[in-house]
Order: C-alpha cells, then sequence, then structure tokens
C-alpha cells in the first residue's frame, strides 16, 4: 500500500509534466493542423541550452529561464525557417522529422552520447507521512509550475486579445483573415508559446531520468503524443486530464513490472485507445464530410 | 523493346522482374565479395523502402516504424528457421519467409486496425511509438532474446553451386530473387485495381466512399502490404547478416528508411531502389570519408554515424521544401514538360491543353499527397 501511494505521488508530478509536454502539442496542433513530431528533439536543444546556462551561473532558475527562450527561439526559427513550407499534413511530418534527424545528429556531433546528470534545484527526497513516502519538495515544485503555467496559458487565451486572436485563427482561418487577424502572424505565435512550454516541460522532467542526452525526450515525445491522442488532440483540458491519468497508469507500470514495460504500456494504451475511442476522452463534433 | 514483351499487364511484370533479377545476378559477377554484400544489403532495403513508398505516395499514410516492421520480418525469419533445424535448406527458407510475412503481417494488421482507419496523424505516432519501444519488447518477449536478439545458422553455397561462387555472391542471389519477387508483387497491385483504389481514397475519401470504395479497409490493407514487404525485407537482411537485433532496427533505420523514399520519389518503386541504394552506400560513403579525414579519434566516433544522419536530415527538409516529388518525380516532370513544348513545337496543336499528358498519365506519382496539385483526374 506504501508502495502504491508513492507511485500514485510520483505519477501526479510526471503526469502533469507530461501534460504540460501534450499541451505543447495541442497548440501547434490547433494552431497548424500539424503534429509537431520535432518537438521532442527541440526539447533536447534547448535543455542543454538550459543545462549549459545553469552549469555557467550555477543557478538552475537561470538555466531554466534560458531554456524557455532558447525555445522560444528555436519555435520561431522552426516555423519561419521550416515548417512554412509544409502545404499538406504529411508533408508537415515529413519536415518535423527532417527537423528531429538534424537537431539529433547535430547534437551527437556537438556533444556526444554520454548522459550528462542533471541535479534537481531543491531536494528530490520524498517527505514521510506516518511512515508512507508520498512526493518530494521537487514534485511539488513541478505540479506547481507546470499548473501554474497552464493556468497562466488559460487566461493567455480566453481573457486577452491576442488569445483572442490565436483561437479565432486556429477556428476559422480564412474569416479571420477577412476581419483582419494576421492568421500567419498567429501561427507563429503558437509555435513560440508550444516551444517554451515543451522546453520548460523537459526541463522539469530531467531531474528525474537518467540525465541529458540527444535522444533523452524520446520516449517523453510518444508518451505525449499519447495522453494528447487521449485526450482528444484539440482539447487542453483534455491533455490535462489524460496526462494525469497516463502518468499514474505508467508510474504504477514501471513501479510493479520495471521500467523496460513503460514503452510497451504506452504502445498498448495508444492501440486500446486509437481501437477504441480514436476521437479522445473529449471530443468536440466532427465536421460533416459528405 | 516493348514490343517484345506480353501485353497483358501480370505477365509483362513478371517477365521485367525476372529479366531485372537476372541482369543483377549477371552484375554479381562483375563485383567484389564485399560489394555483393552491399548489393544484398541494398535488395532488403529494398523491400522495405517499395513497401513504404507505396504505403504513403499511394494510400496517403505516413508510416515512421518500418524499420520494427522489418525487425518483426527478421524474428519471424529468425525463429521459424530455428524451429525446423532439419528440413532440407530450400524449405527452411521458403517456410522462414513464410514465418517472416506472417509475423509482419500479424503486426501490421494489429497496427493498422487501430491507425490507419483513421484520418490524420494517428498512424504516424503509433508506428513511431512502436519503433521506440520495440528495444523494451525485445527484453520483455521471452524467446526474442534481449539486446542480443536471435542468430541463425549460415545457409553456404548449395554444393552443385560451390566451385562458381562466392557466399557474398550466393547471399546476394538469394536476395535479389526475394526482392525481385516483392517489387513484381507491388507493382502488380499498384497498377491493378486495389492500386486504383488506393489513389481514389487518397485523393477524396469522401468521394471514394461514395463510389462504393470502403476507405477505411482500403488503408488497413496498404499498410497491411506494406508491412508484409517490409518484413520480407527484415528477413532478407536476417539471412543476410545471421542474426536480428533490437538495435539494428532503431529510429535511425527508420527515418532513413523516410528520407529514403522522399528522395526516390513517393510512390515510385524505381524511386525506392534509388532510395535503398543511398539508404545502404550514403552512410558507408560518409564512414569512409570520416576514416581518411586527419580528425582525433572521438571526434571520428561522434561524426560515425551521426554525419550521415545530418546530411540525410538536411536533404530530407531541402527536398520537401524544394522538390516534394523526389528525384525520379523531378525527373519525370521535366521530361513530360520537355515533351509537352515540342509537341507544342511547330504549330502548336494544343496551346489550350495544360499540365502533364501522356507520359504523367501513367505515373503513379502524379497526384502525390504532397505536390499540392491533384492533378490525376
Amino acid at each position: 500500500m506504501d508502495r502504491f501511494l508513492f507511485l500514485v505521488g510520483t505519477g501526479v508530478a510526471r503526469g502533469t509534466v507530461t501534460a504540460l509536454f501534450a499541451l505543447s502539442l495541442v497548440l501547434i496542433w490547433r494552431a497548424a493542423r500539424i503534429v509537431n513530431f520535432a518537438a521532442g528533439a527541440m526539447a533536447v536543444v534547448t535543455a542543454y541550452v538550459a543545462v549549459g546556462v545553469a552549469h555557467a551561473t550555477g543557478g538552475w532558475w537561470w538555466g531554466a529561464l534560458a531554456g524557455v527562450v532558447a525555445g522560444g527561439l528555436l519555435g520561431w526559427l522552426v516555423e519561419r525557417g521550416v515548417m512554412r513550407f509544409a502545404t499538406t499534413p504529411l508533408g508537415g511530418v515529413i519536415l518535423a522529422i527532417g527537423l528531429v534527424m538534424v537537431l539529433q545528429s547535430a547534437l551527437g556531433i556537438l556533444v556526444g552520447p554520454q548522459y550528462v546528470p542533471v541535479a534537481p534545484p531543491v531536494s528530490d527526497r520524498p517527505w514521510t507521512v506516518a511512515g508512507v513516502p508520498l512526493g518530494s519538495p521537487y514534485d511539488v515544485l513541478t505540479v506547481a509550475v507546470a499548473l501554474g503555467l497552464m493556468l497562466g496559458l488559460r487566461l493567455l487565451f480566453t481573457r486577452t486579445t491576442l488569445g483572442l486572436q490565436l483561437r479565432a485563427s486556429a477556428f476559422a482561418p480564412e474569416v479571420s483573415r477577412l476581419l483582419g487577424v494576421r492568421v500567419a502572424r498567429m501561427r507563429t505565435v503558437a509555435w513560440v508559446l508550444a516551444s517554451a512550454v515543451a522546453a520548460l516541460a523537459a526541463l522539469l522532467l530531467l531531474p528525474t531520468e537518467l540525465g541529458l542526452n540527444p535522444h533523452a525526450t524520446d520516449v517523453l515525445f510518444v508518451l505525449a503524443f499519447t495522453v494528447a491522442v487521449v485526450g482528444g488532440l484539440d482539447s487542453p483540458g483534455g491533455a490535462l486530464v489524460a496526462g494525469l491519468g497516463v502518468g499514474v497508469l505508467m508510474s504504477l507500470v514501471t513501479g510493479y513490472l520495471g521500467a523496460s514495460a513503460t514503452p510497451i504500456a504506452v504502445l498498448a494504451l495508444l492501440v486500446v485507445v486509437l481501437l477504441v475511442r480514436p476521437q479522445g476522452l473529449v471530443a468536440g463534433v466532427e465536421a460533416r464530410r459528405a | 523493346m516493348s514490343r517484345l514483351l506480353p501485353a497483358r499487364p501480370v505477365p509483362r511484370t513478371l517477365v521485367v522482374a525476372l529479366l531485372g533479377a537476372l541482369a543483377a545476378v549477371a552484375g554479381t559477377f562483375l563485383l567484389d565479395p564485399y560489394r555483393n554484400y552491399q548489393l544484398a544489403l541494398v535488395a532488403a532495403f529494398l523491400c522495405a523502402t517499395a513497401g513504404l513508398t507505396v504505403l504513403v505516395g499511394l494510400s496517403g499514410q505516413l508510416s515512421l516504424g518500418h524499420s520494427a516492421l522489418m525487425a518483426a520480418g527478421g524474428y519471424g525469419y529468425a525463429l521459424t528457421s530455428n524451429a525446423v533445424p532439419d528440413a532440407p535448406a530450400v524449405v527452411r527458407f521458403v517456410v522462414a519467409l513464410v514465418g517472416a510475412a506472417v509475423l509482419s503481417g500479424a503486426v501490421g494488421l494489429l497496427l493498422g486496425l487501430a491507425g490507419a482507419r483513421l484520418h490524420g496523424p494517428y498512424l504516424a505516432g503509433l508506428t513511431l511509438t512502436l519503433v521506440v519501444a520495440l528495444p523494451a519488447i525485445a527484453t520483455t518477449v521471452p524467446g526474442l532474446g534481449g539486446d542480443q536478439g536471435v542468430r541463425v545458422g549460415l545457409e553456404p553455397v548449395p554444393d552443385a553451386l560451390d566451385r562458381l561462387v562466392a557466399l557474398e555472391q550466393w547471399q546476394a542471389w538469394v536476395a535479389i530473387l526475394v526482392t525481385s519477387a516483392v517489387l513484381a508483387a507491388l507493382h502488380v497491385v499498384v497498377r491493378g485495381r486495389t492500386g486504383l483504389r488506393w489513389r481514389a481514397v487518397r485523393d477524396d475519401e469522401t468521394a471514394a466512399a461514395l463510389a462504393g470504395v470502403a476507405p477505411g479497409r482500403l488503408k488497413v490493407l496498404a499498410f497491411v502490404v506494406s508491412s508484409v514487404a517490409a518484413g520480407l525485407g527484415g528477413a532478407v537482411l536476417c539471412f543476410v547478416t545471421q542474426s536480428v537485433t533490437p538495435g539494428g532496427y532503431g529510429l535511425a533505420t527508420s527515418l532513413l528508411l523516410l528520407v529514403a523514399v522522399v528522395v526516390g520519389g513517393l510512390g515510385s518503386l524505381a524511386g525506392a531502389a534509388v532510395g535503398a541504394a543511398l539508404v545502404v552506400l550514403l552512410p558507408w560513403l560518409v564512414g569512409t570519408l570520416v576514416d581518411a579525414l586527419p580528425v582525433p579519434s572521438e571526434l571520428a566516433q561522434r561524426l560515425d554515424g551521426n554525419l550521415a544522419l545530418l546530411v540525410f536530415g538536411l536533404l530530407l527538409v531541402v527536398l520537401m521544401a524544394a522538390a516534394p516529388t523526389g528525384v525520379v518525380g523531378a525527373w519525370r516532370t521535366a521530361r513530360a514538360r520537355r515533351a509537352a513544348r515540342r509537341r507544342a513545337g511547330p504549330g502548336g496543336t494544343h496551346p489550350s491543353a495544360p499540365g502533364p499528358s501522356a507520359p504523367a498519365r501513367e505515373d503513379v506519382t502524379a497526384g502525390s499527397p504532397l505536390s499540392g496539385t491533384e492533378s490525376e483526374a
């Protein structure tokens, strides 16, 4: 029972981070109808920037700030430099894959394949309540940062003019353009926001993993993709709920069956969800096609 | 030349495949053993790229997991071959090939049912998950041998040919034989009724459904056909290298296959051949180049493998931005344009007829899901 509670606690923390990463996929999917298959590789690049700055300045928070800024910049570069050539959804995926190859192999050449350990900014030793280990200060920090960021994004999307324009250009690009919304610019803004969010999510996850390596986010990406699909791909709220559910599930699988079972569990979950409820948990009404 | 061949499509394809295989077999006499080994690898990868190019170019679906399907074929081959150690060599090989096709087809069917019926990026994400999960599957499922994989015995050169050919050349022959069979089968399917329906579904699912074509079923079928082709490629690779390991079929291999079909031109089997040759030869060329460069050994170790991926990634991005129909597609467009100019030249008979004409109508890449303009009526 102790172990179960501990695993659930860790699962909630990791699930929130996964949800945050999935949220970045959802943001780009809503804005551009592209699943950003390069999200993992982009997040690894920003994580290297963050860890480098953190080592140079000695402050984790400076590193995090640098990572988020680098994430935004990289999102801008990728959207303007590469993704605008995507004329079809298939072309978008292929371009993203090309980007994955370029980023990961360039990192492999620059920094090599060895793992760089990443220390958490606060203690990651779990508190024990009545002898039961529950969660660490780092888990609390993770959940707080992730939830705070999601709340901030929600406010941005629902309470500001920029948010209104973002939603309008995602919902009806043609009409928005007629009404004077710069749809192409909104798409760029969405990419910048999403990449910054993904950078922070990857950074929050790294201290609980083996360390930083050019392939450190591969599993995070497929996990986040699964979460986004379970949540409905179009719904930020669905991503949060699915992230928590999948996070706890994967934590239990890892805890009871071992770490090597996690990717198989993700695959099985994805297959089952796609077979049973492909539109996701939170799905809008599909447009009429015929 | 074309008058000498049978006019009906299926016999014609078979004759062309047989002639091609004979030419390739004759070509192996000109190559040294290492080149023959590379030729066998190209043939094995050609099965996978041909399957993938049909999937992407004709049915408009993307798989990022074809290396895992190759691995499924390799495991199917190895496990079946090890299960019948006492059978005669030919029987064992054929039974093992069937095992490879069955296993990769079953995996393809399961994934296809889950991901291929849907519209959108689901199949790509699902197959990516499969590749990422492959090492874990190999360690968890009993009998797959973990990171070490499964080994199979060497199939030696038959006694009758022992004097004539070396082992590598014999392996290249077998690889060429299997690959030409796979290519011929794919070609027959692509040019036939099923290929036509795939293209209809790719271009407009709703219109295809209204015309009585079941889009979901056809997309799943396309993925299964493509999986079996990749699985047979994996089986050939296992036959040549005598082992199958999860490390050999990682994400990098999967993405290389995608580059190969994009470079060759989506939907084009000839392009798949160009792509397969590139996938085998470019890493080798880059490796040779790095070895020749006077760089420190640590840097050389990092460059090895990564540099080829970097080149491929840049190639993929530049090609997708500049020439989405690939090398073969660009060549065909240029040829069609030249032909149109020639016809329109003296007299200018049909100045009002724009776009690709007769040669492009035959072209399976016309109206590819990437070119934006759907020129196929």
